[in-house]
């Protein structure tokens, strides 16, 4: 049983370091240049020659997919991981110490959370403007506190342990304790809920481009990809079917890797 | 009872006062001169009268006075005119309302429809063929984001069989492809969530106890088991709403749906701020509302919850 488990978890694992060597050696394995138009070739749909067809200025799509793979799944990793370090740090400072300031800080994550998610970072990137960077900052900006909550959680019955104490007797301090006794303790929910938000980036980042409030129509990104080729639904599916299958593809591949990873987790630590 | 509803409403107040102050925090950092835009459509204006039209904004004052000015003016029905159209944001959001809340329940039904019997089956029939079937959909389903389901729905039903004209141009009355979409995308969360909390219910010891007592397994499930699933299936689908809200923006977008959703996209493009500020405050407070909603009926079906509120 054990050894199914991670064997599942290197699968999936190794899918997603194949989506991120593709990513970044995008530049090298594509056919064309993703910006390369050919207005002769304009509206192919898929043969030997573009494997994936043209789009409607004869820019091939598979190279264009593969470039956007980069902005995509690099974008949405940079995300979670500023916003699981960002999160888990307020949520260990309100875990250990309890004070007026924590608990307004804690009253402000409760704030966010009253937002629904996707309102707010539509309205962040719509004040924002436009732009790859205001979009994931709008999404980082409600991913948060959901971090902080969770270590938070985690953090509090900690704090009558003994080996908690016993490294406050002898005078740690307590950034030190946090860093050394407590963090080790509480990443592995940290990294299992950030490996699950991931999935939910990639579709809240390509929606926000989608609604042209991410990477702008020229660039080769998933979400601007399809809100382009809207029109073509009838006479060229394929120009919006490819970037579509794209994020469906690279999405579930994360969340199965994110399962199990849990799976992995779970079996672990025994309830 | 009444000192639940009272808790809960008290609570809300600090809810409503983050969410006004972050909402007029956000304008305020960005869009810091409003008087500049305002004459900036109008070609531009000398430092005198954009100075006069600021004192009389009330732009000279400091950011609290400023947000407390505004507050008030809220609570006495003023949210600010439209920077296009110069009508009042309230009578704006309000002629949209209607679209967007007719949507949303449609779509929540759909939800009910789709997920309760699946989520169920797959529960009651766990390892079965059954099971994973529903599984898979709710996993398909959760690794596409909505705005695709959106195009895949329209490539199936305008495009190849034709059940509806092309995207979205007088789609009929009522807005069955947008709820749809809607519902596909939030099903495939809740199928999950109902399996869960299904498995966990029947796992405890009284159904054992009832199946034991020679009760058939249908009245079990029926007559025990709904029951006590109620409550945390209302809370789970009030908390899914948010995502509903959300997904609003962009399916409205895509299917020419004239709701709140639709408006905010387009003052985005239009830069209206006003109505942006207003739509996340409608957005937060409609959330907000909805959970308080489901906390008092969660707390009359299942008095349990409401004792005991340990303040965490």
């Amino acid at each position: 049983m054990r050894s199914s488990k991670r064997n599942r978890f290197y699968f999936f694992l190794s899918l997603i370091l194949l989506i991120l060597v593709l990513s970044l050696l995008a530049d090298y394995i594509m056919p064309f240049g993703p910006y390369d138009q050919n207005l002769s070739m304009a509206l192919r749909p898929p043969d030997s020659v573009h494997w994936l067809g043209t789009d409607r200025y004869g820019r091939d799509m598979l190279s264009r997919t593969l470039s956007g793979a980069r902005t995509t799944v690099c974008t949405a990793l940079a995300v979670a991981l500023a916003a699981s370090s960002f999160g888990a740090f307020i949520g260990l400072i309100c875990g250990y110490h309890k004070g007026k300031a924590t608990t307004l800080l804690l009253r402000l994550t409760d704030v966010f959370l009253a937002f629904p998610s996707m309102v707010f970072a539509i309205a962040v990137a719509g004040i924002l403007g436009g732009g790859t960077f205001n979009a994931a900052a709008a999404i980082a900006a409600v991913a948060w506190p959901k971090y902080t909550r969770l270590v938070r959680n985690q953090v509090l019955p900690l704090h009558h342990e003994y080996y908690i104490e016993a490294a406050r007797m002898s005078g740690f301090s307590p950034l030190k304790i946090l860093l050394v006794q407590i963090l080790p303790e509480i990443i592995g929910p940290v990294l299992i809920t950030a490996a699950l938000d991931i999935g939910t980036i990639i579709t809240e980042i390509a929606g926000l481009s989608f609604l042209g409030l991410g990477a702008a129509p020229p660039a080769a990104e998933w979400g601007s990809m399809m809100s382009g080729a809207r029109n073509l639904l009838q006479t060229a599916p394929w120009t919006i079917f490819v970037p579509g299958a794209a994020i469906f593809i690279t999405v579930a591949i994360f969340q199965l890797f994110a399962d199990s990873l849990r799976d992995l987790a779970d079996s672990k630590t025994p309830r | 009872m009444k000192r639940y509803i009272l808790q809960r409403l008290l609570h809300l107040i600090p809810i409503l006062i983050g969410i006004t102050f972050l909402s007029f925090a956000l304008m305020h950092t960005v869009s810091t001169d409003t008087v500049d835009i305002l004459y900036d459509q109008n070609g531009g204006a000398n430092e005198a009268a954009a100075a006069a039209r600021r004192a009389s904004l009330g732009l000279d004052q400091d950011f609290l006075t400023q947000y407390a000015v505004w507050v008030i003016n809220i609570l006495h029905g003023d949210m600010g005119n439209s920077f296009v159209s110069g009508m009042p944001v309230l009578t704006t959001i309000m002629d949209k309302l209607p679209a967007t809340i007719e949507l949303m329940m449609l779509a929540l039904g759909l939800t009910l429809l789709i997920s309760l019997p699946l989520g169920i089956l797959s529960a009651i029939r766990k390892g079965s063929i059954w099971d994973h079937l529903v599984r898979l959909l709710s996993f398909t389903g959760n690794s596409l984001p909505d705005f695709f389901i959106a195009i895949i729905l329209l490539y199936i039903f305008a495009v190849k069989w034709h059940v509806f004209s092309f995207l979205g141009t007088s789609l009929s009355m009522v807005p069955i492809l947008p709820a749809l979409t809607l519902s596909i995308a939030m099903s495939a969360k809740y199928m999950r969530q109902i399996r869960a909390v299904f498995l966990d219910e029947l796992s405890k010891e009284y159904v054992q106890a009832a199946l034991s007592r020679g009760l058939s397994y249908p009245f079990v499930i029926t007559h025990y088991v709904l029951r006590a699933v109620l409550a945390p299936l209302l809370a789970l689908l009030a908390v899914s709403a948010g995502s509903l809200l959300g997904g609003a923006a962009i399916i409205e977008s895509i299917f020419l749906w004239d709701g709140i959703g639709k408006l905010a996209v387009d003052a985005i493009m239009m830069r209206d701020y006003p109505i942006i500020q207003a739509y996340v405050i409608w957005m937060s407070v409609i959330y907000v509302g909805v959970n308080l909603l489901s906390d008092i009926v969660c707390g009359f079906l299942d008095p349990r919850l409401t004792i005991g509120e340990k303040e965490d």
